[in-house]
């Protein structure tokens, strides 16, 4: 079980690092995002209101587009679901006596640990952010990366896994998974939004994720690793459901 | 015999795509330590059969046992028990050979020392070994298929699974293969189940099966199947052979075929029938071939189909 899960894991770290335009994809683009609309809007948004804190809009955006990474790797990784399909080297992974949550773990795990990769290389970006990492913090801060990563990447496979191509895929990820992050505190906080926008916020699991992030960011104080203690229990079982639907549809869409 | 002792139990077997029956009722068993070679036209459900067998498709209804273990029930210990190698590719281009198998190996439990001595003594066998650390992308098709075939190999199943294995090998690599696979069956008594379209390897298979839309239509040793079609075939050129079919038929109430431009005529004591033939037609025939039948003769009279 374990030994399959290493073999898959291991695989998709060899291929990301031989696809270096991945790394441009799944890193380039948020980083860009966020100076691009973070400068752009600068101080549009008056410090104070709106929870925009007093580093301005780079600072609110930044735990935001750490999700981002986090998003655009899980999505990237798990679209070579699809790809694995086509190219034939699924059938050769269904038809070995590996259990198929230790091919879905190593998938998810997979896309978990490149995720954090170049989430870490993001976080050496964070002074400029007016944000210091935390460094007392930053076990807690790796965990939740972690477990929001898994979470993100268990979801992209479940639904690759349903999707027969790469452009459905990506159908599903601007209609779908782009508006969750739009709507998870990422890019603008809740209070001030429209009702139904802060309802959809409150029972969007990315708005938990991305608020265990800000919290440790900007308060890595006692008070603040309490408070993550919510969120970071909401992510979780969000990973676990993720893990188990992603272990249901192998199972479904393929027997046993 | 107990199902423990076959090496592949089938009975009642049926698929279906929609409403399309891609098997119909399809029981047979395999042996173990013997090389079967599947016969059938393109759609006559080989493909369907294998990706059954390999649990990659639902048994409805119908039950499939691999040395003892139901396919659906019991699928990871069947699963261990086959080696496949499909007809579409299977490899990570993005993968070294060595890569590959590794991964590969690992997915059956392979590992440490025991997983490197595999690897190193099956990529000998498919004498791929200047070849290991290089990307399965940068590798020509036919090298890419012993990469395949490596593959299956490796994790040393007790039912090898091929479809099509021959396919982009050049001669030599063909005969290699064979060799490997009948030292298999006798070394290990792995059981093999393959398709191909060469009629060497199917005459030297110790079963041939041919399917036909979807059913099983003869089961046999070569030999055997051969008797079956019995008497002589013969064979006729013609400048109309359209006609000539036609007039033979009527004439001596003799089923007839046309195959490749020639008529195909198949009935006992062809030798004394030649000279009726030759003394009714002599002016319209130009040719008259006159043998025994072959494996060729048996695919055509069980599918109506020509070999390839």
């Amino acid at each position: 079980m374990l030994l399959a899960t290493y073999a898959l894991w291991r695989r998709d770290i060899v291929r990301f690092l031989r696809q270096r335009s991945r790394i441009a994809g799944a890193l380039g683009t948020p980083v860009v995002f966020w100076i691009l609309l973070g400068s752009g809007v600068g101080r549009s948004f008056t410090v104070g209101t709106l929870g925009v804190p007093a580093g301005g809009y780079l600072e609110y955006f930044y735990p935001g587009t750490l999700a981002l990474i986090l998003l655009f790797t899980a999505i990237f990784s798990t679209i070579s679901v699809i790809e694995d399909r086509h190219e034939g080297f699924l059938q050769g992974v269904l038809v070995a006596p590996a259990p198929r949550l230790a091919i879905v773990l190593g998938k998810v795990l997979g896309g978990t640990t490149l995720a954090l990769l170049q989430a870490a290389v993001f976080l050496l970006l964070a002074p400029l952010a007016n944000t210091p990492i935390p460094v007392a913090a930053l076990p807690l801060l790796v965990l939740v990366l972690a477990v929001f990563a898994f979470a993100l990447t268990g979801l992209g496979f479940a639904l690759a896994w349903l999707l027969d191509s790469t452009q459905g895929f990506h159908a599903i990820m601007n209609l779908v998974l782009f508006p969750m992050w739009f709507l998870s505190g990422a890019v603008f906080p809740s209070s001030g939004s429209a009702g139904w926008v802060q309802f959809v916020m409150s029972v969007n699991p990315m708005t938990y994720g991305v608020s265990a992030i800000r919290t440790i960011l900007t308060d890595s104080g006692p008070s603040g690793i309490m408070s993550v203690i919510g969120p970071l229990s909401f992510i979780t079982v969000f990973g676990l459901m993720t893990l188990g639907g992603a272990t249901w549809v192998v199972y479904a869409r393929s027997p046993r | 015999m107990s199902s423990e002792q076959r090496g592949l139990a089938i009975t009642g077997l049926n698929h279906y795509y929609g409403d399309r029956r891609a098997l119909c009722d399809i029981s047979f068993s395999i042996e173990p330590a013997t090389i079967t070679a599947l016969l059938g036209p393109n759609g006559s459900g080989k493909t369907t059969l294998f990706q059954i067998v390999t649990t990659l498709l639902p048994t409805n209804p119908g039950h499939v046992s691999v040395f003892g273990h139901d396919v659906v029930r019991e699928a990871n210990a069947a699963r261990r028990s086959i080696g496949v190698v499909f007809q579409s590719p299977a490899l990570d281009e993005r993968l070294t050979v060595t890569e590959n198998l590794r991964t590969h190996g690992q997915l059956y439990g392979l590992r440490g020392t025991q997983l490197i001595s595999r690897i190193r003594a099956t990529l000998g066998l498919v004498t791929l070994d200047g070849r290991a650390g290089d990307l399965v992308g940068t590798l020509s098709g036919g090298l890419r298929r012993r990469v395949e075939i490596a593959k299956a190999l490796l994790p040393q199943p007790r039912l090898l699974i091929l479809d099509e294995p021959s396919t982009g090998l050049d001669p030599g690599a063909r005969r290699e293969l064979w060799k490997h696979l009948q030292r298999l069956r006798d070394s290990l008594g792995t059981t093999v189940l393959l398709t191909t379209h060469l009629m060497n390897e199917a005459a030297d298979s110790d079963t041939v099966a041919v399917l036909h839309e979807g059913q099983m239509v003869a089961r046999g040793t070569p030999r055997e199947l051969v008797a079956e079609v019995g008497g002589d075939v013969i064979l006729v050129t013609a400048r109309d052979v359209e006609t000539l079919a036609r007039d033979i038929r009527t004439r001596f109430d003799q089923p007839v075929d046309i195959v490749d431009g020639r008529v195909r005529i198949e009935r006992n004591e062809g030798r004394a029938f030649i000279s009726e033939l030759v003394d009714a037609f002599d002016d319209r025939i130009d040719s008259v071939n006159f043998g025994k039948p072959t494996l060729e003769d048996v695919f055509l009279h069980y599918t109506g189909h020509r070999w390839n």
